[in-house]
């Protein structure tokens, strides 16, 4: 299944058929149901959804940090082109740190408060990259300096509870970048952050996955921090990709009617006065995923083919929604075929 | 903006600290002063009946500490809160009573605001009661009804507990417990912060119906510019404690004024993927508990210079009703 057609590089990543399950004393529940994306090297894929989509849930399955009940019960996630979803724990973790970079929405779950943030940077950089003490506390250092910490030398020996929530978040991601990750899995690094921090921070993720070359996966719930980051965007709705795309196919020529009803409810400046575009009812329970499109409940171009029959992705214009509107007309069935997509 | 008629709601040079002093022995021991965070600092507005004022600003910037200083739940250190003209300064508890049955509260958090052993129905008939408006169980529940139709749920919900309901049905639920005692004034603070984008924009229409059917007036407090912008009619940006900008909000957001808020809209993420790479400004808000001196903003304005870093400006007309707090844009150095 050719997942990433703009990549004209070999992926990076690659998430196959991804399936994570909870089992609990009412049966399983399927929280992420048959997602497949792909990354390039030095890519920047926004997964967007609300809560409860699986976003977050997709990101801990790459990381491996699944907590149980939750497990990954079908699918492959290859990284480099070898499967890191069967490893043992020990084999996943060295992976993770040296590979695999992680940012998460509170800076101070992510840091050890009774360490100076020093010590945790050069604790992570002598795990996974062969230096001496001596070295690798200067490699921290630049780290600090680089994610734009002022006065780092002095910094550096401060406990996480002496940084302000921005400066705390640059420390994380000094961490999340310390062995040298080719992929960075950010899951919502900067919604507990005011507006002005937020700025700063995506600013500089992007700066250094630049200069690094380093892919992100960036799981967020807002549209905007997609808009200014991402190079794609995959659109989750009840554990599933409802549509992937460019950027700008994704925001500006939305295909799928959950995505187009997402971007007409997103308040703009300027608009004054006029009623929000409303998605009605809300997000089904796990445990009440309707038959068919999970979103045809709610969605204003239903027909009998949704309440039976679950959509795949089809490509349509530049991205590819998984909505039957789309498999209507004879071009979008033909692309179905060829892109092997069904 | 032409307000003949007076306003519903005035605030006057409303201050309010908070004292954050080490405990009394450590204080002596190690002869620390009393220190006091000004989360408020000589807030003044006023909002005419049946429009929406927003309070804007960051974490810190003092904007929930103006709402319930409004409703009441703390008391002001210095100014006045007057509605419909009365000063509630010169009123007892008795006078203030009736007057606080027509302002209500709307919080953030649609979870910790709801008593979860409470069934929806007592939570919703609690206004009734507390300020004895309806009399009898069954007109009551008659009303609570009505209230449960009137924000998109249905009769039989009043049986359920808040764990029933989704986020944004609970904050359905805060509504209707505020509209029970029919108030003419909201105050809600950060209303859909805790939403889902698609719920936000059900409950902001939902507010903005309400508005229009009930003549509502709202004192609105949010983060995000864009649901600010969306909602108002007039916005005052706040920036550790004070009002730096006031203004029609078309204006506000078509043409802004002082620097910090040149700097709010300059990060509003760009949804028509303009490409325009945003320059992000640097620094953040400082410690409110030793603000720097002369105007607050000054370390991190591109404008500064030694007479900001001296003297506080004051809100001054700056032309088509906005008021900007700022002594570059004064003095003609910025447009």
């Amino acid at each position: 299944m050719t997942t990433n057609p703009d990549a004209n590089r070999a992926p990076l990543l690659q998430v196959e058929r991804l399936r994570v399950e909870f089992a609990t004393r009412r049966g399983r529940l399927v929280a992420v149901d048959d997602v497949s994306f792909a990354l390039a090297p030095g890519e920047v894929l926004g997964v967007v959804g609300e809560s409860g989509a699986g976003k977050s849930l997709t990101g801990a399955a790459i990381i491996g940090l699944l907590e149980p009940p939750g497990h990954i019960a079908a699918g492959r996630i290859l990284l480099d082109g070898k499967r890191i979803d069967d490893l043992p724990p020990e084999a996943l973790r060295r992976i993770r740190g040296a590979k695999i970079g992680a940012v998460f929405q509170d800076p101070l779950t992510s840091l050890n408060p009774l360490y100076t943030v020093g010590r945790q940077l050069t604790e992570t950089i002598e795990t996974h990259l062969d230096l001496t003490r001596a070295q690798a506390r200067a490699r921290a250092l630049e780290l600090l300096r680089e994610v734009g910490i002022p006065a780092a030398e002095r910094r550096i020996d401060h406990y996480p509870h002496q940084f302000s929530g921005g400066m705390r978040q640059r420390v994380v991601i000094a961490l999340a970048l310390c062995a040298n990750p080719r992929l960075i899995v950010a899951d919502e690094p900067t919604t507990a952050l005011d507006v002005s921090i937020q700025a700063q921070i995506i600013a500089l993720l992007k700066r250094l996955c630049r200069i690094h070359d380093t892919a992100v996966m960036l799981i967020t719930h807002d549209m905007g921090v997609i808009a200014e980051t991402a190079d794609r965007v995959a659109v989750m709705y009840a554990g599933r990709i409802v549509e992937i795309g460019g950027v700008a196919d994704v925001i500006l020529r939305p295909r799928h009617p959950y995505t187009i009803g997402l971007m007409g409810s997103i308040p703009r400046i300027g608009q004054t006065g006029a009623r929000l575009a409303q998605i009605e009812g809300s997000m089904p329970r796990l445990t009440e995923i309707p038959r068919g499109c999970a979103f045809n409940p709610r969605c204003p171009q239903v027909f009998e083919r949704c309440r039976s029959e679950r959509p795949e992705l089809l490509a349509v214009g530049g991205s590819r929604a998984a909505c039957w509107l789309h498999a209507a007309s004879p071009a979008a069935a033909r692309n179905e075929i060829g892109a092997g997509g069904g | 903006m032409a307000e003949r008629a007076p306003p519903l709601v005035e605030v006057r040079d409303l201050a309010r600290g908070f004292d954050v002093s080490r405990p009394w022995l450590s204080r002596v021991i190690e002869r620390l002063p009393l220190q006091v965070l000004r989360a408020v600092d000589g807030v003044s507005f006023a909002i005419a009946r049946g429009r929406t004022f927003s309070l804007v600003g960051e974490l810190g910037s003092g904007k929930s500490t103006v709402a319930r200083l409004i409703v009441g739940l703390y008391a002001p250190t210095r100014g006045t809160v007057a509605f419909d003209g009365s000063d509630f300064g010169t009123l007892s508890r008795a006078q203030q009573r009736p007057m606080r049955r027509r302002m209500q509260m709307i919080f953030q958090d649609p979870y910790a605001s709801l008593n979860p052993r409470w069934r929806v129905g007592a939570i919703i008939a609690e206004p009734l009661r507390a300020h004895r408006l309806v009399a009898g169980r069954r007109a009551r529940r008659r009303r609570v009804d009505a209230l449960l139709l009137q924000v998109g749920l249905a009769p039989p919900d009043a049986d359920k507990y808040p764990h029933e309901f989704s986020g944004g049905q609970r904050q359905r639920i805060s509504i209707a417990r505020a509209l029970a005692s029919q108030p003419e004034f909201l105050i809600c603070d950060e209303p859909t912060s805790a939403l889902d984008v698609s719920v936000q924009a059900q409950i902001l229409n939902l507010m903005k119906d309400l508005q229009r059917q009930l003549g509502l007036t709202y004192l609105f407090i949010s983060h995000n510019l864009a649901v600010v912008s969306h909602m108002s009619d007039e916005v005052g940006v706040m920036y550790l404690g004070r009002i730096v900008e006031h203004a029609p909000a078309a204006r506000l957001f078509a043409r802004p004024r002082h620097p910090y808020t040149r700097l709010l809209l300059d990060t509003v993420p760009d949804l028509s993927l303009s490409g325009i790479e945003r320059v992000p400004v640097a620094g953040e808000m400082p410690n409110p508990i030793d603000p720097p001196p002369g105007c607050a903003f000054h370390p991190r304005c591109p404008h500064a210079d030694a007479r900001c870093r001296q003297e506080r400006p004051e809100l001054r007309p700056a032309g088509d009703g906005t008021l900007a707090a700022c002594h570059a844009v004064a003095e003609g150095r910025i447009s």
